[in-house]
């Protein structure tokens, strides 16, 4: 008798799902991609433009699409993955129409949630007309127009950095990685767009970690003049010119500073997917003290989730850029293959 | 300015403030400062809304200004506030209205670490007997005063005679709220709305008639600070916190100051009249100076009550002009008579007298 | 006037020590970033600081200079920048490159001329 297809459950289609879906179907594995939006794409769908070059999302966003544009790959979309439960050697996934999907394997993918901006109140978030969020700026960047509510261009632009990552006011020790060179990157689409404009970036640490991310930091400053200041934002305010007033400590003066802004980015890092938790949490997969899965071995085994037939990909175990996502990914999908030959 | 935005945060940050059956205990300074303010509470809570309200002679002070200068140590405020407990068990009370703000932050604080750390409160309990025999039960809840006005805004405003409006021009009087630290900066939950953008007072402006300022210093300190007033050498500290949010608000031309914290409400009018002196500046409208009023003050006032009765000129900035724009008739001849017409002391330096 | 009325009270008006980044003059900024460039980089590492003469028995602090300047602190640049010996070892340290020995002499020359209204 011919041995039965294998079929392996990828929750999450996202940049880590796409891209284990995508090896997988390669190698002949038949996949089913839950994803929970209208279509698979995750948080890279309202991006603009990637860091280190700068270069257009659209070009990852097609490398993806064409990923999982595979006969061996069914995409269900509107839908999690709300529990896995094991029945013999079969994994059974719970999907949240009620439905359930059965395979040989799970790769968790279920990545990450950007930090609810609000729940920083001293920032005004959803108060004050131009404090914006990272994201939003992406959405402005697509729309090629820089401009406050009032549809008038910001002179004056800051990025604070670290909203919601190393913060224990907001129960996030982490650091969501990513933040920091997005923020250089910004700060120069930003001096890109509106030349006339003066931009600060108000830092804790600058983690420049990936490859080419220190020389965009010092392109910033060399060739787009963009101004850094050591500080945390302690709180915004607004004027009767409605113009953003912040405090911070300007660390290398060791003084207290006041400054206007006309337009201010939160710099939103990262936390565990609330569908993820979910799914963690009705499964017993470990979680760690940030709250992300708890791979099996930090070094050797963050694929591996300690549980038969259940792995782990991408930025639903860290926070990671999507280099490294990419990489993790291909690393779940031959965890999970070698798994699935050894049975 | 997004309004649905402050909407959201103060959803997240609402205590429960009981409806009625209150245990009050007094602040140390505001019979002093506020003449009127403490009385007004009481009155408006029991007559105009059919509170009760009990207060037990025995009551004292919780020592926080001694705590707060050092020279009152942890253990014996924990012991002084058990003691006030143990009036409240007395009486039957288990809802502690309190009066200031200052003992309202130390309440707060001792409930947390009774919460935190049981063997404090074992403790507690102990020397509170060793030393009075009383024993005591937690209560179930504590309030600030402005708290309870908070609660019942709406039940003011249905029988308001007057409102935060400029009866001239029919506009929103603009109001610059200021909210002592302790009320909810040291535990935002304790506070309603929360510590970067509390509602207790605006709650009160905008049910009343009147237009919050939001200003870029609204949550500085007033610098009241104690350790810095209680040196005289020391108060350029408590002045510049103040000079800063006059500074601040100077732009919106605020008609009213209403606070909750006895020092903030002190601090705010006296330093009006030190500024003056030291910089020849006088903030607000045609230099007029900028009239600080407690929340009952102005809930008084809203109710229909007589200001001199409720004192307000005790304090530095009168606030005559405010009077007229509301429509209050006040005969400033009777401003320093006593109901029998003795004549009362009257300050000096007093600004827009 | 004010010495006067506040030995009245006893105490005066405490003064600001925050930085106003709105009312401060960063002229002295534009020029020196105009004429040295590299000044631009400089991300606050404090190697100058660490082997400058200068800074080994002067509160000299070629760091916080530069913090200074970019702030448009004048009074506190003017502090600083007369203390520097212009040896140059600065330069030899500097991971970014920064002229730091032409930041120093172009910020002497840039304060000069904002005494003489030139800037």
């Amino acid at each position: 008798m011919k041995e039965k297809r294998k079929h392996v459950i990828v929750a999450g289609g996202g940049v880590a799902g796409m891209e284990a879906a995508g090896s997988l179907a390669e190698m002949g594995i038949r996949v089913t991609l839950v994803e929970k939006g209208e279509d698979p794409g995750g948080h890279l769908l309202q991006w603009h433009a990637l860091f280190p070059g700068r270069r257009p999302a659209e070009e990852v966003r097609k490398y993806l699409r064409k990923r999982i544009a595979h006969e061996n790959i069914n995409v269900i979309t509107r839908t999690t993955v709300e529990k896995v439960r094991h029945h013999g050697h079969e994994i059974i996934a719970d999907l949240s129409g009620g439905t359930e999907e059965r395979a040989d394997a799970l790769i968790v993918a279920t990545g990450f949630d950007l930090f609810d901006a609000h729940r920083k109140e001293e920032y005004g978030y959803g108060i004050y007309d131009n404090v914006i969020t990272s994201a939003d700026l992406e959405e402005m960047f697509n729309g090629k127009r820089v401009v406050r509510a009032d549809g008038s261009v910001p002179s004056r632009i800051g990025f604070i950095h670290c909203v919601g990552s190393r913060d224990e006011k907001v129960n996030n020790n982490h650091c969501s990685k990513v933040c920091c060179v997005t923020a250089v990157k910004q700060a120069i689409e930003v001096r890109k767009l509106l030349p006339e404009s003066e931009v600060f970036c108000f830092y804790m640490d600058m983690r420049m970690f990936g490859p080419y991310y220190e020389e965009l930091y010092r392109e910033s400053q060399e060739v787009h003049n963009v101004n850094y200041m050591r500080g945390k934002v302690s709180e915004a305010s607004v004027n009767i010119n409605n113009r953003l007033v912040i405090k911070v400590e300007d660390t290398l003066a060791g003084r207290p500073l006041k400054m206007e802004l006309d337009l201010m980015v939160l710099m939103v890092g990262m936390e565990m997917s609330k569908p993820g938790a979910r799914l963690a949490e009705a499964s017993g997969l470990n979680t760690g003290i940030n709250r992300f899965l708890e791979s099996a071995d930090q070094h050797y085994g963050t694929n591996r989730s300690g549980v038969a037939g259940i792995f782990y990909a991408g930025t639903c175990t860290a926070p990671m850029n999507i280099t490294d996502t990419i990489s993790h990914s291909r690393s779940a999908v031959e965890e999970t293959v070698r798994y699935l030959g050894g049975r | 300015m997004k309004p649905e935005g402050k909407k959201r945060i103060w959803a997240e940050y609402q205590k429960e403030i009981p409806d009625d059956h209150f245990f009050y205990v007094r602040s140390c300074i505001r019979q002093t400062f506020f003449a009127g303010s403490e009385q007004h509470f009481l009155k408006i809570l029991r007559e105009d809304l059919g509170k009760d309200v009990f207060e037990d002679p025995r009551h004292t002070t919780c020592t926080g200004i001694g705590y707060h200068g050092d020279v009152v140590p942890f253990e014996t405020i924990q012991t002084v506030v058990a003691r006030h407990f143990a009036l409240a068990t007395e009486a039957g009370y288990k809802h502690i209205a309190i009066s200031c703000v200052t003992s309202f932050g130390i309440y707060s604080e001792i409930l947390e670490t009774w919460k935190h750390f049981p063997e404090t409160l074992a403790r507690t309990r102990e020397d509170l007997y060793k030393a009075t025999g009383r024993t005591f039960e937690v209560p179930e809840t504590i309030s600030h005063a402005s708290d309870i006005i908070y609660k019942f805004r709406d039940e003011i405003a249905r029988k308001a005679k007057y409102n935060l409006v400029d009866i001239k021009t029919g506009k929103p009087l603009k109001v610059v709220e200021h909210i002592g630290c302790h009320y909810s900066k040291m535990f935002p939950k304790y506070g309603v709305g929360g510590a970067e953008f509390p509602h207790v007072l605006t709650g009160m402006i905008e049910a009343w008639g009147g237009d919050v300022i939001d200003y870029p210093e609204r949550r500085h300190c007033c610098g009241f600070g104690f350790r810095q007033y209680l040196v005289q050498a020391n108060r350029g500290y408590s002045l510049f916190a103040s000079r800063k949010k006059f500074e601040s608000m100077e732009p919106y031309q605020p008609d009213l100051i209403i606070a909750n914290c006895p020092g903030c409400t002190m601090f705010m009018d006296r330093w009006q009249y030190t500024i003056k002196e030291i910089d020849g500046i006088t903030y607000g409208a045609d230099g007029q100076g900028i009239p600080v009023l407690t929340y009952e003050e102005v809930a008084g006032l809203v109710l229909g009550y007589d200001p001199w009765d409720i004192g307000l000129q005790y304090h530095n900035v009168q606030s005559l002009p405010l009077l007229r724009r509301m429509g209050i008739k006040a005969d400033p001849a009777r401003r320093f008579l006593a109901k029998d017409g003795t004549p009362l002391p009257e300050p000096a330096n007093l600004i827009n007298g | 006037m004010s010495e006067q009325k506040a030995n009245r009270f006893g105490f005066a008006i405490n003064r600001s020590r925050a930085i106003n980044y709105d009312t401060s003059d960063r002229k002295v900024r534009e020029y020196v970033t105009m004429r040295e460039p590299s000044f631009r980089l400089c991300f606050a590492c404090g190697g100058c600081t660490a082997t400058c003469t200068a800074g080994q028995h002067a509160s000299f602090n070629l760091r916080r200079m530069n913090t200074y300047i970019r702030r448009g602190e004048i009074d506190s640049l003017r502090e600083e920048v007369a203390r520097c010996m212009l040896c140059g070892k600065c330069l030899l340290v500097c991971p970014r490159g920064v002229n730091t020995r032409n930041v120093v002499a172009t910020t002497a020359e840039a304060l000069r001329k904002l005494d003489r209204n030139e800037l």
